[in-house]
């Protein structure tokens, strides 16, 4: 199978990723499609017989970086925090119109790594390569989403959470 | 007791996505059974990521946006998408022949998908062709399954069997040869003491290829589960069952020929 079918077969799990990481439908389209493009513009850096998938991801996650970085202000520091549905306990679903939002909710650097090793499903040796972030950094950004999540999703104390992006 | 030791936050990060050994998986058992809190909150996690996935998987099914394929077959690759393409129009003439309509063939069809989407959609042509057949369903009946199963191995140039689903209620009808996109490919019915069917399409798959998880798509009324395992891409097919139903049959084939 040559680079091009296999960019075809990897695409729906590109718009997976990115429908989580961005939220609505054409907006992700869109990171996708430019993902693409600039993985055809860039293959010639592209090392054959290694991982297409996690190059695939590094090159989205700085096409995604760049686009955040052109449409938000810098300065955007602080976000007041919706209070999410209240869980009764945690024994209850998590209800997943909230799931969405929650993730909304967490720093990029944040959701990247959560949404990867969740969703992609990649082993934390490949997601610290395709972030090029060190492994150690990966655990740590995974172990904060996953509790900041858990505050959001419990409502914790009530108290109205700062997110600081 | 002997206090069992603590696990890093890593490992129990790790104990959460599933991703820790036996032998630290037991120690970590071991540990949160003495730590109900801890254990709460690793469960938490646990779920969490269940309830991520089902809440986008779904994207893994929607069919792809033209100017995404668009932008995979940019330059160099436009070539082989369109080859992709063609062999689909191939496909979807074939199955004119096998009985449709020749009007369906000249309205748009969606762009081709990757190679096991496109297996997935001709089991699903293959399936609405044959399994409302009363009197010829199958070429080779159940009878002669040793038969059956040597003639289709035989063609296909892998070993293929019918796998046994007795458990799901399903019994072999039998099979028969479909020509397949790059060869020939082998169909087995079951059906359910009701009469409800259901048909496993298989094709062989060139080696070097890459294993998939199950995905599911739906073509016209046919429900399909499709995936490539070693040397085969299998695809189940039913108009008659559930999604949850065709999922549970769909992994009783999967681990016969695991």
């Amino acid at each position: 199978m040559n680079e091009a079918e296999r960019l075809v077969e990897l695409i729906p799990r590109l718009r997976r990723y990115a429908r989580a990481l961005v939220g609505d439908r054409a907006t992700a389209d869109d990171l996708v499609q430019d993902t693409l493009e600039r993985a055809w513009a860039k293959l010639h850096l592209y090392r054959r017989g290694t991982d297409l998938r996690a190059w695939l991801f590094t090159v989205m996650h700085n096409v995604h970086v760049n686009r955040v970085r052109a449409t938000r202000p810098t300065d955007q520091l602080e976000e007041e925090m919706p209070e999410l549905a209240q869980r009764a306990s945690q024994g209850d679903g998590l209800l997943v119109r909230d799931l969405d939002r929650a993730i909304s909710r967490l720093p990029d650097e944040q959701r990247a790594v959560l949404l990867l090793v969740t969703l992609e499903e990649m082993s934390y040796e490949t997601v610290a390569r395709s972030l090029d972030i060190p492994i150690g950094t990966v655990m740590s950004r995974l172990s904060r989403a996953r509790e900041k999540l858990r505050a959001m999703m419990l409502g914790q104390g009530s108290a109205r959470l700062k997110v600081v992006k | 007791m002997n206090e069992a030791r603590q696990p890093s936050e890593g490992e129990l990060q790790a104990y959460a996505d599933g991703r820790v050994d036996p032998e630290q998986k037991a120690v970590i058992d071991l540990w949160l059974a003495e730590h109900p809190e801890e254990a709460e909150r690793i469960e938490f996690y646990r779920r969490f990521g269940d309830s991520l996935r089902a809440l986008y998987d779904p994207v893994l099914d929607e069919p792809v946006p033209g100017r995404l394929m668009r932008s995979a077959g940019a330059r160099r690759g436009w070539l082989s998408v369109a080859k992709a393409a063609a062999w689909l129009a191939i496909g979807i003439a074939l199955g004119t022949i096998a009985g449709w309509q020749l009007h369906e063939w000249r309205a748009p069809q969606p762009f081709a998908m990757d190679s096991a989407a496109a297996m997935a959609r001709r089991a699903a042509m293959a399936h609405a062709t044959y399994s409302p057949e009363v009197r010829h369903p199958v070429e080779v009946g159940a009878d002669q399954e040793q038969h059956l199963v040597t003639w289709l191995s035989k063609r296909l140039g892998t070993k293929v069997r019918a796998p046994r689903l007795d458990e799901a209620g399903m019994s072999l009808v039998g099979g028969r040869l479909l020509p397949g996109e790059s060869g020939p490919v082998a169909q087995f019915m079951y059906q359910t003491a009701a009469g409800r069917r259901i048909t496993l399409y298989v094709r062989a798959e060139a080696r070097g290829h890459r294993e998939t998880a199950f995905r599911y798509a739906r073509e016209n009324n046919v429900g399909v589960f499709y995936w490539i395992d070693r040397d085969c891409g299998y695809a189940l097919a039913s108009a008659d069952l559930t999604k949850e139903e065709l999922l549970r049959i769909a992994t009783l084939v999967y681990k016969q020929f695991d």
